[in-house]
């Protein structure tokens, strides 16, 4: 996994010096678009899943800011913390420790369009780097309001 | 005249003076949606200083939701630096609000980028007033008699909102 990880950063450092110019901020940046497709959920399909009744639903973890999620988030959603920041992703590894390696997890942030998100990259290779093998990231192309809540799919409003 | 005339008649004449201005008869527009009246916050700046929405009442507003962990915003944020100081004196101001979680890294960010216009701190109850800021960037423009008049969530087209703010501001 590491050298995944490696390849990954590297690309988005190129494309980010060029994007970003000298005002880039952030520490470790491993773009959304790393994430291959097979691993990724469709917002409808999240939706069908958590007002369906049939089986389990996934643990479903935030991992974006803290007052997006205060002002609205995904029906049974917990928050984790920024992963594209070091204390975020270290809450995220604290957050998983104790789960078993096929628990049923999804991610999701929805700060910003997604080739633009600085935590769905990260949290998806820590995440797969622990060995979790059973982790889908919430495909959002432009943002939660957009993709999520425009949508009319569950929401919890308020933190 | 018959009192039911007469009823009637001034019934016509309320209805006639609520719709000439503007108020609103049946439902209202929710605060902070397109073409409502902007909710009044105060919020204070990194520095302390309380800044309140309606004190710019007669001038042109761009209120700019951002963090410093979104790019697209970080993007934007020379571009309104510079129309701050282009169209001040023609009567715009821009309030940048940071969504970013604590003010550290907001001001360790100002450090290093010079900003010639206000930054706030946000909160999620003042992005629920204006009727939710689920992402970022979210620039909303007030025009100088306090109603929203455009809104946009992602990444802006510049040029058609500096067009609009000229136009707010009569320059053609």
């Amino acid at each position: 996994m590491k050298p995944l990880i490696s390849t990954i950063t590297l690309a988005f450092c190129i494309g980010t010096a060029s994007t970003f110019g000298t005002i880039a901020v952030g520490a470790e940046k491993i773009p959304a678009s790393s994430i291959p497709a097979e691993y990724l959920v469709q917002p409808a399909s999240l939706a069908a899943t958590l007002q369906s009744n049939s089986g389990p639903a996934p643990l479903v973890l935030q991992i974006g800011f803290r007052k997006l999620f205060d002002e609205a988030h995904i029906i049974g959603a917990e928050y984790v913390g920024a992963a594209g920041e070091s204390d975020g992703l270290a809450a995220l590894r604290e957050r998983v420790a104790k789960l078993p390696k096929d628990s049923a997890l999804v991610i999701y942030c929805g700060c910003c369009p997604w080739n633009k998100c600085p935590n769905m990259g990260p949290a998806f290779a820590t995440l797969r780097e622990l060995g979790f093998r059973n982790v889908k990231a919430l495909y959002i192309v432009k943002d939660f309001g957009t993709d999520w809540i425009d949508k009319g799919y569950p929401v919890t409003r308020g933190g | 005249m018959p009192p039911v005339r007469r009823a009637l008649g001034a019934a016509a004449i309320c209805l006639c003076l609520s719709m000439r201005t503007g108020a609103a008869v049946g439902v209202a527009e929710p605060a902070g949606r397109l073409y409502s009246i902007a909710p009044d916050f105060t919020r204070t700046d990194l520095s302390g200083r309380p800044l309140r929405l309606e004190q710019f009442r007669g001038r042109v507003v761009l209120l700019n939701f951002w963090a410093t962990w979104c790019g697209p915003c970080i993007e934007e944020i020379p571009v309104f630096s510079r129309w701050q100081l282009r169209y001040a004196a023609a009567g715009l101001q821009i309030l940048g609000v940071s969504m970013d979680d604590d003010d550290t890294v907001v001001k360790r960010f100002l450090a290093k980028h010079a900003v010639p216009y206000p930054i706030l701190m946000g909160d999620a109850k003042l992005g629920e007033s204006f009727g939710g800021v689920y992402g970022l960037p979210q620039s909303i423009l007030i025009d100088s008699h306090g109603k929203i008049v455009f809104r946009n969530v992602g990444e802006l087209n510049l040029e058609a909102l500096r067009s609009q703010i000229e136009g707010l501001m009569g320059i053609h």
